[in-house]
């Protein structure tokens, strides 16, 4: 919370002018019933027209600066609520970027993505109504109780029982409204999910003939939303009425006890008039006021959202280059490592070493560690026992930007960027040719059918890459890590969408073109890996056996039953 | 416009009597609320200064006063129960409406659009309906009464001095729009950034392990700056564009405030005959409605501005509802029994006039036959199954099912000889035993979990927290191979003459794989199942292979036949074993 502060601390000046303007307004509002009640007072009661004519200016001209003050304030919480907001959400971009994957695990992507966007702007705007409101609204309650105080104290006692008690009526109504509130819109997130979920089955509900069903179960869920609503209407629609009644009342008890000191002469009727001013006043302060109260417990909420992303620490960084002459490029001793918070190990004394232009494979079955195994390689994660060295160095001794410089990845979904075919081909190589990237797109066979699209490079991707097939997309995925011929190139499953006959292509090309680069490869299949140097079998994030495939065959019973399994195919292929 | 608003107009007429009621209530309360400043007006004369109360008098009034709030009050308070009657149940219905009409428009139109904007149009676009629309209206219909009602009420005091405030009122209204006008623009370019903003964060932080695996973070800074000083920059302007509007009016407000009260007093001093008498009474009121009277304008040009944006959410909404309905077909054959034979003859189907896809297709299947549909990826092979169940109707030909044209008996009955498990597996947020008989609710435990044993499901839903009675959903921790045997097991208990299997290809680990083999391999048992199939055992042994190639069917035969053709099947299956 406190931290977010430091953000604010180019705009003191708006900080403190901004408000200091709206007290100004303030003040000239609270004078006007005065000036009034002085009208009636002496003007009227002595008959003097120039008297009026001059008050009356007064209180045009009081009108005329309020105005300007208003402005002035409104200008700079503009001011200072998007300066504010501009810088922070700069840094807090610069912070996410600066997490490490632990610290991504643990707030989310689409979380961290909604706390960019709609919490610094709910901030943003907690600031702008702080320095228009936050002074203002309180300050006319007070100023108008104290204005009626100096009138007749007596009299004012009505303020200090009317104030507090629309508090209150404010107070209780949205206690009790706010949980029904959540509760209703709980129940509109459960239609969005019933709407969204018949929408993604709509074959499998027509397959079955169930749309009756589910047009049933849907009524449930808008009747509940309904009867929700008008429960909670029947509560916060006394708020308005109930206010109104107060104050009314209030005035009524003015009148009455006023009438008896005028009859007295402690009073004067333009200062009853006035007194009536001044409660009207409080009662829109305070509904104001109580319109604060919820923007800022948002802003808030947001700020302490914001807050748990920046106290998060930022990745470590190491300083070593690597020493390209070493022959093991990769290589993990004795490796342990478990995510954070997590009960037990995802992997568990993993040892092995590969050296330059070798390909790596690993095989096993889901969350058995094989994507975390490879996460390890590029530091996406640090080992939690043992250590993992690249070209012999520890890797958590590297720098960032050297080790992951020369690491291509292809994560397991393929995930395009808006903007050309181009664009998403420079992501490794911001300078990247276009002989460069051609190339690239050729060893992952994705040439053909750029080569076949009217704007080839200059084709515009939309987001989430939705203008091309899951085939497309993975090879385009696996074209951008090719560019720039890293040294380690790490493949999590992704030829998933490609047919057997590409998929070969590529495999073949790959061997070819880059016959220096390093492959990681992480598949399914033993097929796919029958031909590299050195096979990790995997299951349960221990390393059941390494090896090459014939090697395996022989003594690895996992990877037996895996090759048992997929035999069908290898029969069919003596058949053929 | 028009034309849209009576359509919500119409859904609102079951609850016109809540309509008429706000009406109702809303002109009582306001016209009360307003005879207040009068009652304290008349209340202040009596109160004229030392010794001349007329307390006789003042108790009368502060009576008649008091009745009035409480009254004014509660008639408030019954307006807004009505209002809220009135949204709430006109939405419940639209919302219902729309939703059966998605149960009832042809999958083309699910599949031509994505499942978010139509959620979004449910839930959100409905929810800007009822308050910019039907809660608008009754704010603008106070709105007015107010206006109305204020203006009366000053002419019966000094009609004037009323007639001054009605001539300076419109400068508040001129101000208003003005100023609407001048920040749109900026209001505008500030909403794009903003949605800008929310994609670029939404792709790259959305996405911050690709980011920070390819070291993009730094391009990426520079891009978000860009887009955030220029956000910052118009953000400045628009929010001071649209801030100006309150001081603004109680500016004008202010004006007339003062003149209401220069005119009044000298009214009162009878310092012009023109200005005709006054009394400091009913100063005191028309002081008060001068307070008031420009609060009503302004709600009113808010609600023209949600007007607009209600309207175009609720046209969104209405060209859901005006999409045409899949025909009606219950006049049609109930088809009783079907015994496993299907054929298809010079059936022709495109999706898209322009791009034809399939051409004359005939194809005989008996009894128990397995038929695989192979082919690259995105080749279509899904077609076949929307043309089956009749989710897309044949352009020309005739597919027979039973020896009757699925054209001539009833949508249900049809899919009801079918079992489907698609690769896309579906659940619903349930239990898994409701997930299990969604095709047979009624069925009990014990043939949901004889089901779930056949379908080698049960091993693994024992260990579930809550067992068969664990809530599900689509996002839920299940993997994907557990979800897909818990809809092989949803076909098991359903028990259909035909199938139509997906087989999976993303990796779904090896023992759940097994045991999703051995379930389909059961399944298929005595039935006749359509494959798409990609597991080459599934293939070989297949009695028929369609071979698709960008929709097409291109070959089609067994697997002997097609190797000895050496055709596109041949290259296919070659490739996967050369290494």
């Amino acid at each position: 919370m406190r931290e977010l502060l430091k953000y604010l601390k180019n705009y003191k000046k708006e900080l403190v002018l901004g408000p200091f303007f709206k007290l100004l307004e303030a003040i000239f509002e609270l004078i006007v019933p005065i000036v009034m009640a002085k009208i009636i007072d002496k003007g009227i009661s002595q008959n003097e027209s120039s008297y009026i004519f001059k008050m009356s200016g007064v209180i045009v001209l009081l009108g005329v600066s309020g105005l300007c003050f208003a402005l002035t304030c409104q200008y700079l919480a503009a001011r200072c609520a998007y300066g504010f907001g501009t810088e922070l959400r700069t840094a807090l971009y610069k912070h996410i970027n600066s997490l490490s994957y632990t610290s991504i695990d643990k707030i989310g992507t689409s979380s961290l993505v909604n706390r960019l966007t709609n919490d610094t702007n709910t901030v943003q705007n907690g600031v702008n109504m702080f320095i228009r409101l936050a002074v203002r609204a309180p300050f006319l309650v007070i100023g108008a109780a104290v204005m009626a105080m100096i009138i007749d104290l007596r009299l004012s006692l009505v303020f200090l029982v009317v104030a507090p008690l629309i508090s209150i009526i404010i107070f209780i109504i949205m206690k009790k409204t706010v949980p029904m509130y959540k509760k209703t819109q709980q129940c509109l997130d459960r239609t969005s999910v019933l709407t969204r979920e018949s929408l993604e089955g709509a074959r499998v509900i027509r397959a079955f003939s169930r749309q009756q069903e589910e047009i049933d179960e849907f009524k449930e869920a808008v009747d509940d939303i309904a009867a929700n609503s008008v429960a909670v209407g029947k509560i916060s629609a006394i708020l308005n009425p109930a206010a109104f009644m107060v104050m009314n009342l209030g005035i009524i008890a003015v009148i009455w006890f006023g009438g008896k000191r005028i009859n007295i002469g402690g009073l004067t009727q333009g200062e009853l008039t006035a007194f009536t001013n001044y409660m009207t006043q409080i009662l829109f302060a305070l509904v104001v006021l109580a319109n604060l109260v919820v923007i800022f417990t948002k802003a808030f909420a947001s700020a302490n959202r914001i807050s748990e992303v920046l106290s998060l620490p930022s990745e470590e960084d190491g300083n070593m280059l690597p020493d390209y002459n070493n022959e093991n490029i990769i290589t993990f001793n004795d490796v342990s490592f478990a995510y954070e918070g997590a009960g037990d190990y995802s992997l568990r004394n993993i040892s092995f070493s590969v050296k330059k232009g070798q390909m790596l494979g690993i095989i096993g079955g889901t969350g058995c560690g094989k994507s975390t195994l490879a996460g390890l390689i590029p530091c996406f994660y640090k080992a939690t026992e043992g250590s993992v060295h690249v070209c012999g160095t520890n890797v958590a001794e590297l720098g960032n930007s050297v080790l992951r410089g020369r690491i291509g990845c292809v994560p397991q979904k393929a995930v395009l960027f808006t903007g050309t075919i181009r664009d998403n081909m420079r992501w490794r190589k911001a300078d990247a040719s276009d002989e460069e990237i051609i190339n690239a797109l050729k060893t992952a066979q994705a040439w053909e059918f750029v080569e076949r699209l009217p704007d080839k490079l200059d084709t515009v991707i939309s987001q989430g890459g939705k203008n091309l097939s899951g085939g497309q997309k993975q090879r385009i995925a696996i074209a951008r890590a090719l560019v720039g011929s890293p040294d380690i190139l790490i493949l999590d499953d992704s030829t998933s969408a490609l047919d057997y006959k590409t998929d070969l292509s590529f495999r073949h090309s790959l061997s070819s073109d880059l016959p220096d680069t390093t492959v990681v490869m992480i598949s399914q299949r033993s097929t796919s890996l029958k031909n590299a140097d050195k096979i990790i079998v995997m299951e349960d994030g221990a390393a059941v056996g390494i090896g090459t495939h014939s090697q395996l065959l022989k003594t690895c019973d996992v990877y037996h039953d895996i090759y048992i399994s997929q035999m069908n195919e290898k029969e069919d292929k003596a058949d053929a | 416009m028009l034309e849209t608003l009576k359509r919500v107009f119409v859904y609102a007429r079951p609850y016109l009597r809540f309509f008429l009621m706000t009406l109702l209530f809303a002109a009582l309360g306001v016209s009360m609320s307003l005879a207040v400043p009068v009652f304290i007006g008349e209340a202040v004369d009596c109160c004229v200064g030392k010794g001349s109360v007329d307390f006789e008098k003042l108790v009368k009034i502060i009576i008649l006063l008091a009745l009035t709030v409480i009254f004014s009050t509660f008639f408030q308070w019954l307006m807004s129960l009505c209002t809220n009657k009135l949204a709430f149940l006109t939405i419940r219905d639209l919302r219902a409406d729309v939703f059966n009409k998605l149960e009832r428009v042809p999958l083309k139109y699910i599949d031509g659009h994505t499942k978010g904007e139509l959620t979004s149009r449910v839930i959100n676009d409905i929810e800007i309906v009822s308050d910019g629309l039907l809660q608008g209206f009754t704010q603008f219909f106070s709105g007015i009464m107010t206006i109305i009602g204020t203006l009366i009420f000053m002419m019966m005091i000094n009609y004037k001095i009323a007639i001054v405030v009605v001539i300076l009122t419109p400068l508040s209204f001129i101000a208003a729009s003005k100023i609407t006008k001048a920040s749109h623009d900026s209001y505008m370019k500030q909403s794009k950034l903003r949605g800008d903003m929310v994609a670029f964060a939404e792709e790259m932080a959305g996405n911050q392990k690709i980011v920070k695996a390819f070291g993009y973070d730094k391009r990426a800074e520079e891009k978000f700056d860009e887009i955030n000083n220029a956000y910052g920059k118009i953000g400045v302007k628009a929010t001071f564009f649209s801030s100006m509007t309150n001081p603004t009016t109680r500016f004008v407000n202010g004006l007339i405030y003062a003149s209401v009260g220069l005119l009044g007093a000298l009214g009162v001093i009878g310092y012009s005959t023109f200005i005709g008498t006054m009394t400091v009474g009913k100063l005191s009121s028309f002081l008060a409605y001068a307070n008031q009277y420009t609060k009503p304008f302004n709600e009113i040009s808010g609600v023209f501005a949600e007007l607009q944006n209600a309207v175009s959410s609720a046209e969104r909404v209405f060209s859901i509802l005006d999409e045409e309905e899949i025909a009606d077909d219950s006049d049609k054959e109930v088809l009783t029994s079907c015994d496993g034979t299907l054929s298809f003859s010079n059936v022709f189907f495109s999706y898209d006039p322009k791009v034809k896809l399939i051409r004359n297709f005939s194809l005989d299947v008996k009894s128990g036959q397995r038929i695989a549909i192979v082919g690259p990826t995105g080749c279509g092979k899904s077609t076949i199954i929307n043309l089956l169940l009749r989710f897309y109707d044949i352009d020309s030909g005739k597919i027979e099912l039973s020896g009757k044209s699925i054209s001539d008996i009833t949508r249900d009955s049809l899919r009801s000889c079918f079992g489907m498990v698609l690769q896309e597996t579906w659940v619903f947020t349930g239990t898994v035993a409701e997930n299990i008989a969604y095709g047979v609710p009624d069925a009990d435990r014990e043939r949901i979990i004889e089901a779930a044993k056949a379908a080698y499901a049960h091993s693994f839903i024992k260990r579930l927290p809550q067992g068969y009675d664990t809530v599900i959903s689509e996002d839920c921790g299940l993997s994907q191979g557990q979800k897909q045997l818990i809809c092989i097991a949803r076909i098991m208990l359903m028990d259909p003459p035909m199938l139509i299997l997906d087989e999976a290809t993303s990796s779904i680990d090896l023992r759940t794989e097994l045991r999703i083999q051995r379930a389909f391999l059961k399944l298929m048992e005595g039935r006749t199942s359509f494959v798409i199939a990609h597991r080459l055992s599934t293939i070989k042994n297949s009695d028929v292979i369609l071979v698709m190639k960008q929709g097409n069917i291109i070959e089609q035969g067994n697997h002997a036949q097609l190797i000895e053709k050496g055709g596109f099947y041949a290259e296919l299956y070659n490739s996967q074993f050369v290494s």
